[in-house]
């Protein structure tokens, strides 16, 4: 056994997690910065941090994340950063001529206190950003929150970008959230078939789903532009999708620049995809084409060919606030039953969602925000269920309790396919479908008995 | 291609150089400039480099820290420990199963938390108010769950700035438990400028917390420890494997596939073998002053360097039945190496390769190239320091900087009981005469070309760069690089990680090598990269349709 330590019976424990359900704020700060055009995401700590951070992004992408760090020795530690954040601006601007440094904290600079809209004010008078470049920056304690929060916290460094001239711009601001590249992607192909015109931030499409074409650009073509950020200040409303990720910056951007804002959830699955759909027509006043009422009954014809696979089936969940709302309305929708949930980012709010998504759901049901997988693992000991889904780490546990395993989340260190293949919309939807449905059927054929063993399913 | 052939050949080394400092900023490109290398290596002299220095900040390096030195390089492979990091939670969760480093724990009622992440996930107000008493919650918390016969705290950067005394708590709860060892690393991450601190760090609590704690005989003849091989990718397994068949008995290994009682043990054995010369050396110093067992360099990566070793380790134990079988083993084996070389070598042959990698594989995993025909343009570490590049003998001279100097050096005498000379100087000196070397170690530099270059904490633009100029038919480094380098359209392996597969150490290593590298070389992936449209652009005829 993998996890063989694991005892069935739940113990409280408030010091100690074991088998973290969440990471730190930087890597999420890193992931959003990753998604401005021409930027160089900075890591104002020791170089372990940013060490780390670019290896897991690295192992989930399987694409080149660059990232600088001040690499902080002792005297940093003591004395401050300032120096060396001074510094690594000069250099990264003269060695790797970025168009934007997105710099973040760390634990260790936060502990200091260093301040880093001071230290950029001083780098600007002391001649260190070039003329036309950008150091934007955002603070991201890792005792704080989570990955999410970090996310979070540097997108809403993207919407103070704003600047607000007046004149609307006729276009729609849609904070995507943490999603993958490939989803970005998709969020912008819908918003073109309904006709919406939309400023996408962040996006790391075009960055993180890069060819091989034997050139490497440390900057590739992707990402929101400072120019598009700029304007967002201008635009006739905001679409924040997720609270968790993208209401901060949304909200921002309300209170300060009246751009009016809706807070929605991630469009997986039907009824948030629907809602989505909705909220773009009716912030854009457009009238939504059949294209998209046809990709639409797509997704409720798989629902309904395979819901006997579905039905009462019950499923684990783990991963971030917002996603797992949303995956957890889809599965209710579906009649599945999603009876443990775990996220590591704290929030009670979260709990409380859950707990009116799955009201009417048949079973008893698990919820905790700020809970381990170690704790998630102990309730499937004690419930078992049909289905786990969420990120790679999980296969430890699908494996010792033999139980089929869909990855789907952050990171994904063993599979590929979430970089190109989205699982937002409609079409995101048949894809979250076809791969539960393949993770369950695939069982049935491994165990059903040769008597009942079937060609057609 | 033919036209960067070409090119390759107006690049003389000194403008190669020039090239990858051209862009930086002067103080930087002074500073860079002291840590590339040109090498004019004669036998036995190296030119001087600069190493273990700090990283320019903002320069996007290739290392990590000394928490990752520390917890995830040496303290990672021991399956038995509980390892708790104190810390916020990220630095324990992106060091959680991330190295590739496997275990057996297939005995009945072996203990494995390898696969677990233990952290104190410290929120603002244990910043504040100070963690310990979070960390004493959560050493009881680990106690009553598990029951482990051992706790290891690590600290992480916020730790050593708030001032929790994480020794103190660790022997306060040793203490309260009696059954379980606690000990406690203080491994902030900005302590030394790379990994190798965290390594130190960590070797040195051991060998002071778990090293002979446990005197009982251990079985077997011809008792050695190997030190500084962390079992990535099942290397310690195939190493173990050989040296079994060869009847040597492996005490303890630091710390690939271990367990605390190895470490305990460590005492008993008569001779350490010292794999990575980078992450341990001090340590098989430690274990010579204080027990009396002297240690020779060996190295497994690569057929022949693994005869090699073995008929070292043969010849000190001197036993003509040792000797005899160490002989045996290398005939039955070499043969099957010998055939996938020749399968591999007229596809390889002449090919080229860069290693940038850690403190010692980018020294030996040259040998594994060699053997197929391919040299070594380039080579570096990550975070190695003088000695490695140019040997042993330039240890007395080291400078210690700031950064030295906050790494505790053990002040170690002999063991009063247990100190034993394992061999009569006499013998030693008989053994020495007959070229046998103890302590000994010639780095890198004098085993490489002249005229190859040598860089130290090579970075992300220098490698671009060399690789655009110098065309390696394989760069190897870790995953922050891997796919940068292909990009380019150059396979690149991970020599720290292995991406997959291995084991490359040993004989059967050698020959997984051997396959993985022409698969990589000879892919034909690389040939995809441009549609045909965009290797023949121009309309030079159209179609007629009949
Ligand atoms: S906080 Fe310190 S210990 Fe943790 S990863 Fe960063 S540098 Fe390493
Ligand atoms: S938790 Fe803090 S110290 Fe650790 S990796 Fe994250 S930012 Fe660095």
């Amino acid at each position: 056994m993998l996890l063989r330590h694991t005892p069935k019976e739940i113990t409280e424990r408030d010091a100690l997690v074991i088998n973290p359900a969440k990471t730190c704020q930087p890597i999420g700060a890193m992931y959003a910065a990753l998604g401005i055009h021409g930027c160089l995401p900075h890591s104002h700590g020791s170089q372990g941090c940013c060490a780390y951070h670019r290896s897991t992004l690295t192992r989930h992408y399987k694409e080149p994340i660059s990232a600088a760090t001040s690499s902080f020795t002792e005297g940093a530690s003591v004395f401050g950063g300032q120096a060396n954040l001074i510094q690594a601006i000069n250099n990264i601007f003269s060695v790797y001529e970025p168009e934007v440094i997105a710099v973040h904290t760390t634990c260790l600079s936060e502990t200091i206190g260093d301040d880093l809209k001071q230290i950029t004010i001083k780098a600007t008078k002391d001649g260190k950003i070039p003329e036309g470049k950008h150091v934007i920056g955002a603070s991201t304690p890792s005792y704080v929150g989570s990955h999410v929060t970090g996310f979070s916290n540097m997108v809403k460094s993207m919407a103070m970008q704003a600047e607000k001239t007046g004149t609307k711009n006729g276009k729609v601001n849609v904070i995507p959230g943490w999603v993958e590249p490939s989803d970005m992607e998709e969020i912008k192909r819908l918003a073109a078939l309904v006709g919406v015109d939309i400023t996408l931030f962040p996006d790391t499409s075009g960055v993180l789903n890069g060819p091989l074409s034997g050139e490497y650009h440390m900057f590739p073509e992707g990402g929101t532009t400072m120019t598009e950020l700029k304007s967002t200040g201008d635009a006739v409303g905001t679409l924040a999708l997720g609270e968790w990720c993208s209401a901060d910056a949304a909200r921002w951007l309300d209170s300060t620049h009246k751009v009016p804002c809706k807070v929605l959830d991630m469009p997986f699955g039907l009824s948030a995809t629907d809602r989505f759909i909705d909220a773009l027509r009716i912030a854009a006043g457009v009238t939504v084409p059949d294209e998209v009422a046809h990709e639409r009954g797509q997704l409720v014809d798989m629902m309904s060919d395979m819901h006997q696979y579905f039905y009462n089936k019950k499923v684990a969940l783990v991963g971030d606030p917002d996603q797992l709302i949303a995956m957890t309305e889809f599965l209710v929708s579906i009649d599945m039953c999603p009876v443990h949930i775990v996220t590591g980012t704290p929030g009670k709010k979260f709990e409380k969602r859950i707990r009116e998504l799955t009201a009417d759901m048949p079973f008893e049901v698990n919820v905790k925000a700020a809970g381990d997988m170690f704790l998630l693992h102990q309730w499937i000991k004690n419930d078992p269920v049909d289905l786990i889904i969420g990120n790679t780490y999980c296969k430890y546990i699908a494996r010792d309790e033999d139980i089929p395993f869909v990855r789907w989340g952050f990171p994904i260190l063993d599979r590929v396919g979430h970089q190109y293949f989205p699982t937002v919309g409609y079409k995101g939807g048949l894809r979250l479908l076809e791969k539960i449905l393949m993770a369950l059927l695939d069982r049935k054929d491994r165990d059903d008995p040769e008597e009942t063993f079937e060609l057609v399913l | 291609m033919a036209t960067t052939k070409k090119k390759m050949v107006q690049w003389t080394p000194t403008d190669i150089k020039e090239e990858l400092l051209k862009k930086y900023p002067p103080k930087v490109a002074r500073k860079r400039a002291k840590q590339i290398l040109i090498n004019e290596a004669n036998d036995n002299e190296a030119p001087e480099i600069v190493a273990n220095v700090r990283t320019v900040p903002g320069i996007i390096t290739m290392r990590g820290c000394t928490y990752a030195g520390c917890k995830g390089v040496i303290l990672g492979p021991t399956r038995d420990l509980v390892n708790i990091t104190h810390g916020p939670i990220g630095c324990g969760f992106y060091s959680w199963l991330t190295r590739r480093n496997q275990t057996d724990a297939s005995a009945e009622g072996a203990e494995n938390y390898m696969n677990y992440c233990f952290s104190t996930d410290m929120h603002d107000e244990d910043i504040i108010f100070g963690g310990e008493k979070k960390l004493e919650k959560a050493i009881q918390e680990a106690y009553d769950t598990f029951h482990p016969k051992s706790i290891a705290i690590f600290a992480t950067c916020p730790v050593g700035l708030i001032g929790d005394d994480i020794h103190a708590v660790a022997t306060k709860m040793r203490e309260k438990f009696g059954d379980c060892n606690v000990f406690a690393f203080s491994c902030e991450g900005y302590k030394g400028v790379s990994q190798s601190a965290g390594h130190h760090i960590a070797n040195n609590q051991i060998f002071k917390h778990v090293v002979g704690e446990n005197d009982e005989e251990k079985a077997g003849e011809y008792k050695i420890n190997l030190l500084g091989e962390y079992n990535i990718g099942g290397d310690g397994f195939e190493i173990d494997r050989v040296l079994k068949k060869c009847g040597i008995t492996n005490i303890a290994t630091f710390s690939g596939n271990s367990t605390y009682d190895q470490f305990a043990s460590a005492h008993k054995a008569d001779l350490n073998c010292v794999m990575c010369h980078r992450s341990i050396n001090y340590v098989a110093d430690m274990l010579e002053t204080k027990f009396g067992i002297p240690w020779i360099k060996v190295n497994f990566i690569g057929a022949k360097a693994t005869a090699k070793s073995l008929r070292k380790i043969a010849q000190y134990f001197g036993e003509k039945k040792l000797i005899d079988q160490v002989e045996a083993v290398i005939a039955e084996e070499m043969p099957s190496v010998e055939a996938v070389r020749d399968d591999v070598l007229p596809r390889t042959d002449g090919k080229t390769a860069m290693l940038f990698v850690g403190g010692s594989r980018a020294h030996h995993y040259q040998e594994l190239f060699a053997e197929i025909g391919m040299s070594t343009l380039s080579a570096g570490y990550e975070f190695a320091h003088r000695d490695d590049y140019e040997g042993r003998q330039v240890i007395p001279n080291l400078k210690v900087d700031a950064d030295s100097r906050n790494i505790e050096e053990l002040e170690i005498e002999a063991d009063p009981e247990r100190y034993n000379p394992r061999k009569p100087e006499a013998e030693l000196g008989k053994l020495e005469e007959a070229g046998f070397k103890f302590k000994h170690y010639d780095g890198l530099v004098t085993d490489m070309d002249k005229g190859t270059i040598i860089i130290d904490d090579l970075n992300q633009y220098e490698a671009e760069k060399l690789v655009e100029i110098l065309k390696p038919d394989i760069f190897c480094a870790g995953i922050k690089e891997k796919f940068s380098i292909q990009k380019l359209g150059v396979p690149m392996k991970q020599l720290h990680s292995y991406d997959s597969g291995g084991p490359y150490a040993g004989f059967r290593g050698a020959k997984n090598f051997y396959k993985e590298i022409d698969r990589l070389v000879n892919s034909k992936i690389w040939g995809y990269m441009k549609a045909p449209w965009q290797e023949n652009p121009e309309l030079s005829a159209t179609y007629v349709w009949e």
